[in-house]
């Protein structure tokens, strides 16, 4: 069950490498699609800017791997930025993304009057069951940063929802791709608990 | 809710933890690793590491501090001290630290900030910011730098609002004059600072029981509260700090 990191530039893995290593995963972190050959999952992170993470992916066609793995059915995790990639579209630099999940990254609105990056510990709501939040329980607290949210076309899709102002998907699934806003390797034992239930997954 | 952080730092020479007042007088105070985990076991919510070496060919015994403490620690944590360049950031981030702190560097050279938040994104960049009262500024604080002995001409406000559009993705506040007293943050300062970026502000100096950081939080309206010698020699646990704040309804990761 070898797990496929991607590597896009879009910040540093380092801590995603410590947690999996530290979880004694199988993993290979690679920017190129035909080094993930024998993964049967996928995590896509990811820090940074929206515009030129996609340039990067579209140069490395990782845009296709990506879109393709989906279709193929393989388990994919999406973290953070790459919880942003796999929407249709993202208001930072109003950039164009993998469109695998309906709906877009938009910011949060200066009217809420909010310190913006959201960062920081806050608690996630578990909206219905899932794989991923197996052994953890609803309102526990994960480490986030970022500036841009995740808004769903269907709201059926969020698993688990984020109270900063507002209320947003911070956990959503869609057929076998999922995605978190927050940063589960730097989220204590609780988001080593989350990396594992992923790892675990048949 | 997004929750108010405790973040306790540690001040580390030539790969061991240290604890001085103002900078004089350090005594060791225990490996810097273990003293991670222990804090982390605690439910602290970050780590700061602020490299005091005074040599820099010691320098890569801090990398080294950096590397075991990823491995051990799955929370965030920043590192501040000895930071010269964007080269000196990278090394650190890929060691697996997931900030840097620029402090008088910053002062001196400006664009470090900008360039550093090209490189790594904002958040990876925070500006610690040493300030002492001085009433020939307009808000009424000044900035010093080299550990509190120098002051610039620079007023903390107008600091604290260029480090922001320069790229700082957050503050680290300290006072120079509650630094070491234990007699609580520096609540003006800290409020007038917090209430006027839109970035996370960290107070720091000053902390001497629980109850100094309801205060920072609550009055200061600090996002974060940096504590040292209370965990480190007077005895509390971050737990226990943690308690405190909970009964006083402050939001926090128990």
């Amino acid at each position: 069950m070898k797990i496929g990191v991607i590597d896009y530039e879009a910040g540093n893995l380092t801590s995603v490498e410590t947690a999996l290593r530290y979880l004694q995963a199988d993993y290979i972190i690679s920017g190129k699609p035909e080094d993930f050959k024998h993964c049967s999952k996928i995590i896509f992170p990811g820090v940074g800017e929206a515009s030129s993470a996609m340039n990067t992916l579209k140069i490395r066609k990782l845009d296709t791997f990506l879109r393709e793995s989906f279709k193929e059915g393989l388990p994919i995790l999406g973290i953070c930025l790459g919880c942003q990639i796999v929407l249709d579209g993202s208001e930072e630099n109003d950039t164009s993304c993998l469109g695998i999940v309906s709906g877009k990254a938009v910011r949060f609105d200066d009217s809420l009057n909010l310190k913006i990056p959201h960062m920081g510990w806050n608690q996630v709501k578990i909206e219905r069951e899932h794989f991923l939040f197996e052994g953890i329980k609803t309102n526990s607290s994960f480490y986030f940063v970022h500036s841009y949210y995740p808004l769903l076309s269907d709201n059926s899709d969020t698993v688990g929802s984020t109270d900063y102002g507002i209320r947003f998907s911070s956990v959503f699934s869609y057929k076998n791709i999922s995605a978190v806003q927050f940063h589960p390797e730097k989220s204590g034992e609780v988001g080593l608990r989350l990396l594992e239930n992923f790892i675990n997954y048949r | 809710m997004l929750q108010k952080r405790i973040i306790v730092c540690l001040d580390v020479k030539d790969g061991r933890t240290t604890k001085g007042v103002k900078f004089q007088n350090n005594i060791d105070i225990g490996d810097p690793v273990s003293m991670a985990e222990l804090y982390y076991k605690q439910g602290v919510d970050e780590l700061v590491f602020y490299d005091i070496t005074a040599s820099s060919e010691k320098r890569e015994i801090m990398i080294d501090v950096v590397r075991d403490v990823a491995k051990k620690i799955f929370i965030p944590f920043s590192v501040g001290g000895g930071i010269g360049s964007v080269e000196d950031m990278k090394k650190v981030i890929m060691a697996g630290a997931e900030k840097v702190s620029v402090n008088s560097l910053a002062v001196k050279n400006p664009s470090i900030i900008a360039e550093g938040a090209r490189y790594f994104g904002s958040q990876c960049i925070v500006v610690g910011m040493d300030v002492k009262k001085d009433s020939t500024k307009e808000s009424g604080y000044g900035i010093v730098i080299n550990g509190g002995r120098t002051p610039v001409d620079l007023d903390a406000l107008e600091w604290a609002l260029q480090v922001q559009d320069l790229g700082a993705g957050e503050i680290v506040l300290n006072s120079i004059d509650a630094d070491g007293t234990k007699n609580g943050y520096e609540l003006k300062l800290t409020r007038m600072i917090s209430g006027s970026v839109k970035i996370p502000v960290v107070a720091s100096g000053g902390a001497g029981k629980p109850e100094h950081l309801t205060d920072v939080f609550r009055e200061g309206l600090a996002d974060a509260a940096l504590i040292a010698s209370m965990v480190h020699i007077d005895g509390y646990t971050v737990e226990g700090i943690k308690k405190v704040l909970a009964e006083e309804k402050i939001p926090v990761r128990l």
